[in-house]
């Protein structure tokens, strides 16, 4: 537990390294970044080894920082973010072995793709608000050379839209937070003290504060009508990008809203709820129904993925015990079958067919040519669905009972999400992959170069996962439900019983 | 128990199979063929066994296995079995086999072709034998995949069309249902089916639910189950998905998975909601008629032999729904009639089981010898071709009709004689629906083995000895429950007469 802090130190480091192993070979900076994922990945899960469950922030690093203004580093985690470190570690290993044909300007790449990663570690890390907020930026600035560098389609759009997104809501959270500090005479950052503070801050002047903050944190995690920014930069990524882009970096804004929004302000929350939740709502709907009718291979996936986080924000807009963990458990769950889903299609699919159009890749026997990644597809695919067996099915479920304590008309709408969600994973699994199954065609088609080692590795890592938390999701649940018995968290959580 | 775990076992040995399979790709296409019939086969013995060790004279569950598996969720691996469940695993394991028979001279992707075969009979004992929603519906709609391959990668030119649409049909009602359990969890705390028929019997559950949810819970589960029958007016993805379905998973589909519904029904719904069915038994009863007399009627217009199969399907899985649904509009009602009426329900899912997979094996049969062709009208006079296909062919278009001395009469009457004694009218109607049955199935018999012989029906070989071994066990089984039914109702009794005594 005490070597978590290291994550983030040990990562950051092999960013380096990797930038500097770069220069004499592509190879070199390879075997450094997958060292250093593992890493940082055995790191989390030694933690989460020897963990104790408990209902408050475990400190693992306190020491001041910048004291006049209160603010400390802040190093501590719980149950949440232990989830969310461990699923980081695993989607970073997993990226980077789909990211292992890397050829142009490797070193660099694999520095970016670890910094971003050490911010990722640095976030679920925080417990002061400041220090959070530090480790957000660092996480997203890499970003955008990752897209605008190594991208495809439209890779400068796509680049600057997902940045100006990002930056804009992390302007309006540090609004938010700046405010909160300044109405309420705060004395620290300290996710307690703020807490406290608000207490004397005017209920009006609260709805807005909080407004601010939730609405900066949650156009990371993709919230209807914000969501934009997410298909066109997940198509544009590159594959390791992508995969964290949608499997841990979506988080991040999902894990912001939870973390600092809701305990902050109570009471706002309370005024804002079915808001967020029929945002959370016309955001499953919408974005199923839009990847629905996508041409581009990689644009369904990226709606199902907002279409997945809705499911996220309504778990934490139904507010209680059941639904929050359900959430939670639903971050860990679309990480994982997130980053499957992309790397079928960006790194298995299209770098060998050099198409993402369904109208192509329907006219060739994918299911002959590349018979794992079909398979890998298929079983993502039900992951995807929300079949019972893989891990989205505790998930959903648990957010679909809890929105249903909350309201049942939410429950009812949301799982006419999992209806839609079924049809354009059927769709596009059909149009991609049997599209033809003509004998002939599968005699005569070019043969395509075979699935390397790495990918089939970094494949049955997330397969293995989802299947792992599906049979046995009582494990991350056994983490979870603690944290959200924390005093601060409780506040939120009313009316909620397991 | 002796410490085997026998209802694990029945699930997971097909699993086991599949897996094997799947480990084993320089397996040559015959040994795949022979191992995946093998590891089919362990249901059949293992159901026989579990027939020796279950005790005919108790209605509840037994060999029950129960672990706790996730406690954060109050969730816990249940299985259990009782007369009802032991009908549909003995059925599960006669029709397996007998589609792997069916699809013996499949040469395309033979190893996968057993995979899926076998993955899709684990999950359909798994519907059979699970007690917790949780696994069940795990098993519900694992279920549906393997179904979704076989049909796509094996099946007609309208098979991609036929499969996503039976798919997404499914997982429609899938998705009401699992809110439907997403509530009565939220509100009752467990998920296993003996503890929320346990809450529902002592009252807590309507009063926990509220007065207005309830009924949406119910709609929700009921949906879900609805499609999976399927009920008139949800039965349109049916003909298309077993028609365009390869011939070996027609017989899977209808002979097994078409009972989970009914199952469904008769596990779920009734004990939880009866008196939410019985609020709407009327409307209930005219869809149920609907399926009976309108499903017959649509067989009659069919040209396509197997869409003409599966329009029966669709009207004698009515059948069953009608008789619970006269069970429930009339409680409480006479015990005796009630008995009759369910036990009925259940010997049809059995009976159907049984004649309608044999039909779509005939009706392969008939497709291979004629080059794929399997219109109505193109045969004819195949009897002095094929006289022993005919035979054989012929006792399974009676027992489908219902002829008195074969097993489909027995069900069926027993029907009739309940839903007299509780809803008259209903029975009348239904007599409709049997007319127009006869019909079909007689102009299926003349039209095909009988009148002048049609072009090319010359040549036709008879049936192989594969293709007898296929039937035979099918036929001689029609022949022995029509003349003993107690041989099946004996091993229901004790279920249904607890079910009539425990009508309020």
């Amino acid at each position: 537990m005490n070597a978590l802090p290291f994550a983030i130190y040990v990562t950051f480091a092999g960013a380096l390294l990797a930038l500097i192993a770069g220069r004499r070979s592509a190879a070199a900076a390879r075997v450094v970044a997958l060292v250093t994922a593992v890493a940082g990945w055995a790191i989390t899960l030694g933690a989460a080894w020897n963990f104790q469950p408990a209902a408050h922030l475990q400190t693992l690093v306190d020491v001041p920082w910048i004291p006049e203004l209160g603010i400390r580093y802040h190093l501590a985690a719980d149950g949440i973010s232990l989830t969310l470190l461990v699923l980081t570690g695993l989607a970073a290993t997993a990226g980077i072995l789909f990211s292992w044909n890397i050829e142009e300007r490797t070193g660099e790449f694999f520095a970016f793709y670890l910094t971003l990663i050490g911010g990722v570690y640095g976030v679920f890390l925080s417990a002061d608000a400041f220090q959070f907020f530090v480790f957000y930026e660092i996480a997203i600035v890499p970003k955008y050379f990752l897209i605008a560098i190594w991208g495809s389609t439209r890779r400068e759009y796509g680049a600057m839209k997902l940045v100006l997104y990002s930056f804009a809501g992390s302007a309006l959270v540090l609004a938010g937070l700046l405010w909160t500090y300044v109405a309420g005479g705060a004395h620290s950052f300290a996710l307690d003290d703020l807490a406290q503070a608000t207490v004397v801050i005017p209920h009006a002047q609260q709805l807005v504060i909080f407004a601010l903050i939730f609405v900066g944190f949650a156009t990371l995690a993709g919230i209807f009508p914000l969501h934009t920014w997410a298909p066109t930069g997940h198509v544009a990524a590159p594959t390791g990008a992508s995969m964290l882009l949608a499997g841990v970096v979506m988080k991040l804004g999902a894990y912001g809203c939870l973390r600092v929004a809701l305990p902050l302000f109570p009471a706002a929350f309370a005024f804002w709820q079915p808001t967020i939740a029929w945002l959370a709502i016309a955001g499953i709907l919408y974005a199923g129904t839009v990847a629905l009718v996508q041409q581009d291979f990689k644009f369904v996936i990226a709606y199902s993925s907002v279409s997945h986080m809705g499911f996220v924000l309504l778990g934490l807009a139904a507010a209680n015990l059941r639904s929050v963990s359900g959430a939670v458990l639903q971050m860990f769950s679309h990480g994982v079958i997130a980053g499957l889903l992309f790397a079928v299609v960006g790194r298995m699919v299209y770098e060998r067919t050099h198409t993402r159009q369904l109208a192509d890749l329907r006219a060739l026997p994918l299911f002959r040519l590349l018979p794992f990644a079909a398979v890998t597809f298929v079983l993502a695919s039900l992951a995807s669905m929300g079949l019972p067996g893989f891990s989205g099915f505790p998930a959903e479920l648990s957010i679909l009972i809890g929105a249903w304590q909350s309201s049942p008309v939410w429950a009812l709408a949301a799982a006419l999400g999992v209806l839609v969600a079924a049809a354009f994973t059927l769709r596009v699994l059909q149009l991609a992959f049997f599209g033809q199954v003509s004998r002939d065609s599968a005699a005569t088609a070019h043969p395509l170069p075979p699935i390397t080692l790495a990918e089939k590795s970094g494949a049955t890592l997330l397969l293995a996962a989802t299947v792992f938390v599906g049979l046995r999701p009582d494990i991350l649940l056994g983490w979870i439900e603690p944290a959200l018995h924390s005093p601060l968290l409780a506040a939120v959580l009313k009316g909620g019983t397991p | 128990m002796n410490g085997l775990p026998l209802l694990s076992l029945l699930i997971f040995l097909p699993w086991a199979g599949a897996l094997a399979l799947a480990g084993l790709p320089r397996l040559s296409v015959k040994a795949s063929r022979v191992l995946a019939l093998l590891f089919s086969l362990t249901t059949l013995a293992l159901g026989l066994v579990a027939t020796g060790r279950f005790d005919p004279h108790a209605a509840g569950l037994q060999l029950v296995e129960q672990h706790a598996w996730i406690p954060s969720l109050n969730v816990s691996y249940h299985l259990g079995l009782d007369g009802m469940s032991l009908l549909l695993v003995l059925l599960t394991g006669l029709v397996s086999p007998a589609a792997l028979l069916a699809s013996w001279h499949e040469e395309r992707d033979v190893r996968l072709l057993g995979i899926l075969f076998l993955l899709l009979q684990g999950a359909a004992l798994g519907v059979f034998l699970a007690l917790d929603f949780f696994h069940w519906f795990v098993f519900w709609e694992l279920s549906l995949v393997p179904a979704f391959f076989l049909i796509k990668l094996w099946g007609g030119p309208g098979a991609a069309r036929a499969a996503y649409q039976f798919v997404i049909y499914t997982i429609g009602g899938s998705a009401f249902m699992l809110a439907g359990f997403a509530a009565l969890y939220a509100t009752a705390g467990t998920l296993d089916f003996t503890q929320l028929a346990a809450l529902r019997a002592n009252g807590t559950l309507a009063l926990q639910l509220g007065g207005v949810w309830s009924p949406m819970v119910f709609a929700g589960i009921f949906f879900g189950l609805a499609v999976k029958v399927p009920l008139y007016p949800f039965h349109t993805w049916l003909p298309p998905a077993y028609a365009e379905a390869p011939t070996g998973a027609s017989m899977f589909l209808t002979g097994v998975m078409s009972k989970m519904g009914v199952y469904g029904f008769l596990r779920i719904l009734w004990p939880l909601f009866p008196q939410e069915l019985h609020a709407i038994a009327t409307p209930l009863l005219w869809l149920a008629l609907g399926g009976v007399v309108l499903g017959a009627f649509a067989a009659m217009r069919q040209t396509d032999l197997k869409r003409m199969i599966a329009y029966s399907s669709v009207n004698h899985l009515s059948y069953c729904l009608l008789a619970l649904f006269a069970v429930v509009a009339a409680t409480p009602a006479a015990p005796a009639a009630a008995a009759a009426a369910l036990s009925g329900a259940l010997l049809q899912v059995f009976n159907h089981g049984l004649s309608a997979s044999a039909l779509f094996f005939c009706v392969g049969v008939l497709e291979t010898r004629h080059g794929g062709r399997r219109g109505l009208a193109d045969f004819g006079g195949v009897r002095t071709a094929m006289p022993v296909f005919a035979g054989l062919c012929g006792i399974a278009l009676f027992s489908s009709l219902g002829l008195p001395g074969l097993n489909g009469f027995v069900g069926e009457f027993l029907i009739f004689r309940g839903v007299f004694g509780l809803v008259p009218w209903a029975a009348a109607v239904a007599t409709l629906g049997l007319l127009a049955t006869a019909l079909f199935l007689l102009m299926f018999w003349q039209r095909v083995f009988h009148g002048p012989t049609g072009a090319g029906v010359d040549g036709f070989r008879d049936v192989s000895p594969l293709e007898i071994a296929t039937l035979l066990p099918a036929v001689v089984l029609m022949f022995a429950l029509g003349v003993m039914p107690q041989l099946l109702a004996g091993l229901i009794n004790p279920l249904v007469t607890a079910w009539a005594g425990s009508l309020p």
